[in-house]
């Protein structure tokens, strides 16, 4: 088995807010993430696909179709954009870090021709990243 | 769904490699450079990973909050601009990149309970890093 990490960035707006909650637990949960307007990160994406290395190509995966998927399903949808109002997902959900990570598995794993998806993590600082590896 | 979150700290701290079970002479070829008796600093790179389900009224593992709060007071504090080898913890034990992994990943399994702590990474140059997950497998 071997592991093979793609890595793309993107720039996107956010904010967290749940409006189950009062303004003031809004504010309380999450600190300055409520603020009404938004805020913005460069977001940088792994996603790392297993497989067997095929004995022909001596590919794990088509990397260019890794690419492609992820530029499609990722890039074009939430690039300069703001995830609450531009993508569909965020709608009813909060767009955090570890949301993310669990949004972009759901996009890109039924897009996979020949590789399984083994992780995706999505860095929304330096400082800061979420992996998903597809568990319940 | 359960998720892994890692967030990233930093601290700068001194050291001194130094076993008393061992002649200086072992000491010497052991521990080389690190060996020399005043000791030498490093800026450290600390990465902590926790996981748990993500909440779905917050769509989070844990408050990042709750987790900076508790890095910072009981690890942060603790070591930052310090002599490692002057903490309790290390009054037996060499306080080399592995054993401080060790020591920090307990304080986070005694003292935080907000999500699962998974595993502490350490950077102690750019060239070198440490893991350490007790006696779970790695990611």
């Amino acid at each position: 088995m071997v592991y093979l990490t793609r890595r793309a960035e993107f720039s996107a707006s956010h904010l967290y807010h749940n409006p189950a909650f009062s303004a003031e637990e809004n504010r309380r949960v999450f600190g300055k993430c409520n603020n009404p307007n938004g805020h913005g990160h460069n977001y940088t994406l792994e996603v790392t696909v297993k497989g067997e290395v095929d004995a022909r190509s001596g590919f794990v995966v088509d990397l260019k179709q890794l690419k492609e998927v992820m530029q499609r399903e990722v890039l074009d949808a939430m690039d300069h954009r703001f995830l609450n109002k531009e993508v569909a997902e965020f709608f009813t959900r909060i767009p955090t870090t570890e949301n993310l990570a669990i949004v972009i598995w759901e996009r890109l794993s039924p897009k996979l021709n020949h590789a399984a998806l083994h992780r995706v993590r999505v860095y929304e600082t330096p400082d800061l990243f979420a992996d998903f590896y597809g568990e319940a | 769904m359960k998720a892994h979150l890692t967030r990233r700290y930093r601290f700068s701290a001194s050291h001194r490699l130094h076993s008393d079970a061992m002649s200086a002479q072992e000491n010497l070829a052991t521990y080389g450079k690190c060996n020399n008796p005043h000791g030498h600093g490093h800026n450290y790179f600390v990465e902590v990973t926790v996981s748990g389900p993500v909440e779905e009224a917050t769509g989070m593992v844990c408050n990042l909050a709750d987790l900076d709060g508790f890095v910072d007071r009981e690890v942060i504090e603790r070591y930052d601009l310090q002599h490692l080898n002057a903490s309790s913890e290390f009054s037996e034990r060499v306080p080399t990149t592995e054993n401080l992994c060790i020591a920090i990943y307990e304080l986070l399994k005694q003292g935080f309970d907000k999500a699962h702590v998974e595993k502490v990474r350490i950077e102690e140059t750019l060239m070198n890093s440490f893991e350490y997950a007790g006696h779970a497998e790695m990611h």
